[in-house]
Order: C-alpha cells, then structure tokens, then sequence
C-alpha cells in the first residue's frame, strides 16, 4: 500500500473563512460575541436585554441562527437594530462562511457589538469557530446544575457562562452553586454571570463586563 | 448531528490530495477523532460509508483513530487523563493547565492500493 500523508484539520476551511471574519471585525473594531445554549435558555431575550441596556450608548448589530423561521429577527428588529436572520433549514450550527455572507447585509463600520445568537445547541456550536471574539455560553436553571459536566466542550471553548432565569430557583430543582462549581471544574477560567430576563436581575453587570471588553 | 457534513470535507480532502486517476485506488483513509472533538466516531464513519457507496470511493473504509483527553498541569507538571474533560488539575486542583490532547478532527492519512 502507497501512503499519503495529510495531516489536515477537518475544518480547516472553516477555520480559514473564521480567520478571515476575524480579521474584517479588527479592521472596523468590532467586538464579536458567538453567544451559544440549548434551545430555550433565553439567549433572545438576554439580546434583547443587552440591547435595552445599550441604547444610545453602544452600537450594536445583531445575525440570528435558526434551523427554522425568522421570529427572532422579528424579535429584535423591533428594538430598531439591524439584524439579519441566518436559516440554517435543519443545519444544528452556524458555520463560518454563513456569517461571512450574513456581513454583506451589515455595516460593520456602525458596529460596535456584533451579537451571534448561534442555532440553539449544546453541542455541535461548540466546535465551529465564527472569527468571533468569545463564546457566550448561557445556560438557565430549569436545566438542571449538571449540564456543564453532560456538554464539557461548550464550556470548555466559553469565555463566559451566563446563568439565566435565576428568578426561578424558588421553583425548581436546580442547585446555582453546584451549577457553578460544576461549570469552573470544567473550566476555571469561566467568568460567571447570574442573571434573569424577566426581573433585568444581573443583566446590568452583564453588560459592564462587555462593555469593558469591547 | 453534523457528522455527515464532516464526512464531506473529508471526502473534499481527500480529492485535494490525490489525482481523479488515484481515487479509485484508495482502500484506507485514517482520520484522528479527539475525545472532546465532539464527533461521534460511529456516526462518522456511517456517513463516510453513505456518500462514498457506489462512487470512485467505494473500496475505501474509514479508520477511527481515537484520541485521548490529556491534560498538562502547569503547577504540579503532571499529565492526567479524565473521561470528562476539564481544564482543572485532576492531580493537584490547579487551574494553570494547558490541553495536551483530544480536541483533534484530522485526516492523518490515505493508503492507496498499488497496481
């Protein structure tokens, strides 16, 4: 048998596409968050929230992941920001050139913050780079506090972990603080939010700590 | 699951390494699947037999090349393996510790028959 070496990452195209997005957000300053959960945590709403927060202060665009309609840009676009809505049509992730392509609908230069609300996954998300700046991982309480330790990666690849709904610890069998030792066993490094987007709880602090990074 | 579109780089990979003459000829191609890749080697390979079936690649089997998670600990200089991966020293609790391996999603190789 002739042996051919390769070496080659898998997804080495995506990689190469994800370098190049980086490289158009440092040329027009733009801090990129790639914000990543299961279906239903509240990552919407915590855009919706951050946006709120923002208003006059910070531009912000925003590219919505979803395998199916374009309610969330409806959601957003209500708050008067652009936003461009990416189908995946049945796709459990975005993909690099996807969001490359979604850029030519925004404009950068007005753009401080760009927010990626990824398709709602656990898991696949995790392993695709969008050139973006960080990994926003938000997880809620009705979860349950083991998630970090059933989907190590995406922990693992998140700056930050943000803890949502936590106006609804009364209600449900969920321990925060085995949540969070739990997420910073996975990764130490994981600064932590604990917010809830119905009482705005948090959501300020949240929003100090991205301001300070963009 | 995404593992389809993953067999399709490879396939794409596969063609950018060989000439249309040689396809025909290749029987192996060995590709390195981390722990924490997020892969499912199975599904991988199932997805790799699906959309090679019946073309130029149909003689090639895919070969799983598992990789461990390991971990180096930057303060106690142990390197630990856990079956979940954490970035915290499983030895001595440190959080100073770097990915040695396991997040690997790579063709290695192809063998090629030899007429």
């Amino acid at each position: 048998m002739e042996i051919i070496k390769i070496e080659r990452k898998v997804l080495a195209k995506n990689d190469a596409i994800a370098s190049e997005i980086r490289g158009k957000f440092e040329e027009n300053g733009v801090f990129a968050i790639n914000m990543v959960s299961s279906p239903g945590s509240g990552k919407t709403s915590l855009v919706e929230k951050v946006i709120e927060n923002f208003s006059g202060r910070v531009n912000i665009s925003v590219i919505e992941g979803d395998v199916q309609t374009d309610l969330d840009a409806q959601r957003v676009s209500a708050y008067n920001v652009p936003v461009v809505q990416i189908i995946t049509n049945g796709g459990c992730h975005l993909e690099a050139n996807l969001v490359n392509d979604s850029l030519k609908n925004l404009d950068l230069v007005q753009t401080d913050l760009l927010i990626i609300e990824n398709v709602g996954n656990l898991v696949c998300p995790a392993g695709y780079d969008l050139g973006e700046d960080m990994k926003v991982v938000v997880i809620s309480v009705t979860e349950g506090d083991d998630k970090p330790l059933k989907y190590p990666k995406m922990f693992i690849n998140s700056k930050v972990l943000v803890i949502n709904k936590i106006d609804l610890l009364p209600y449900v069998n969920c321990n925060i603080e085995q949540l969070k030792q739990n997420a910073l066993k996975i990764n130490p490094a994981l600064q932590v939010f604990e917010v809830s987007c119905t009482s705005g709880e948090g959501v300020g602090k949240f929003c100090d700590f991205l301001e300070s990074s963009i | 699951m995404h593992e389809l579109s993953l067999a399709q780089n490879i396939i794409e990979t596969v063609k950018q390494n060989v000439t249309a003459d040689e396809l025909i000829k290749v029987r192996e191609v060995i590709v390195e699947v981390g722990a924490f890749s997020g892969v499912v080697a199975d599904s991988l390979k199932f997805s790799f037999e699906a959309i090679t079936s019946g073309t130029e690649l149909n003689d090639a089997i895919m070969t799983i090349v598992d990789i461990p998670f390991t971990l180096k600990c930057g303060e106690c200089g142990s390197e630990s393996s856990t079956e979940i991966p954490m970035l915290l020293c499983s030895i001595c609790g440190s959080s100073n510790t770097q990915i040695l391996s396991g997040d690997e999603l790579r063709v290695k190789e192809l063998k090629l028959v030899e007429e």
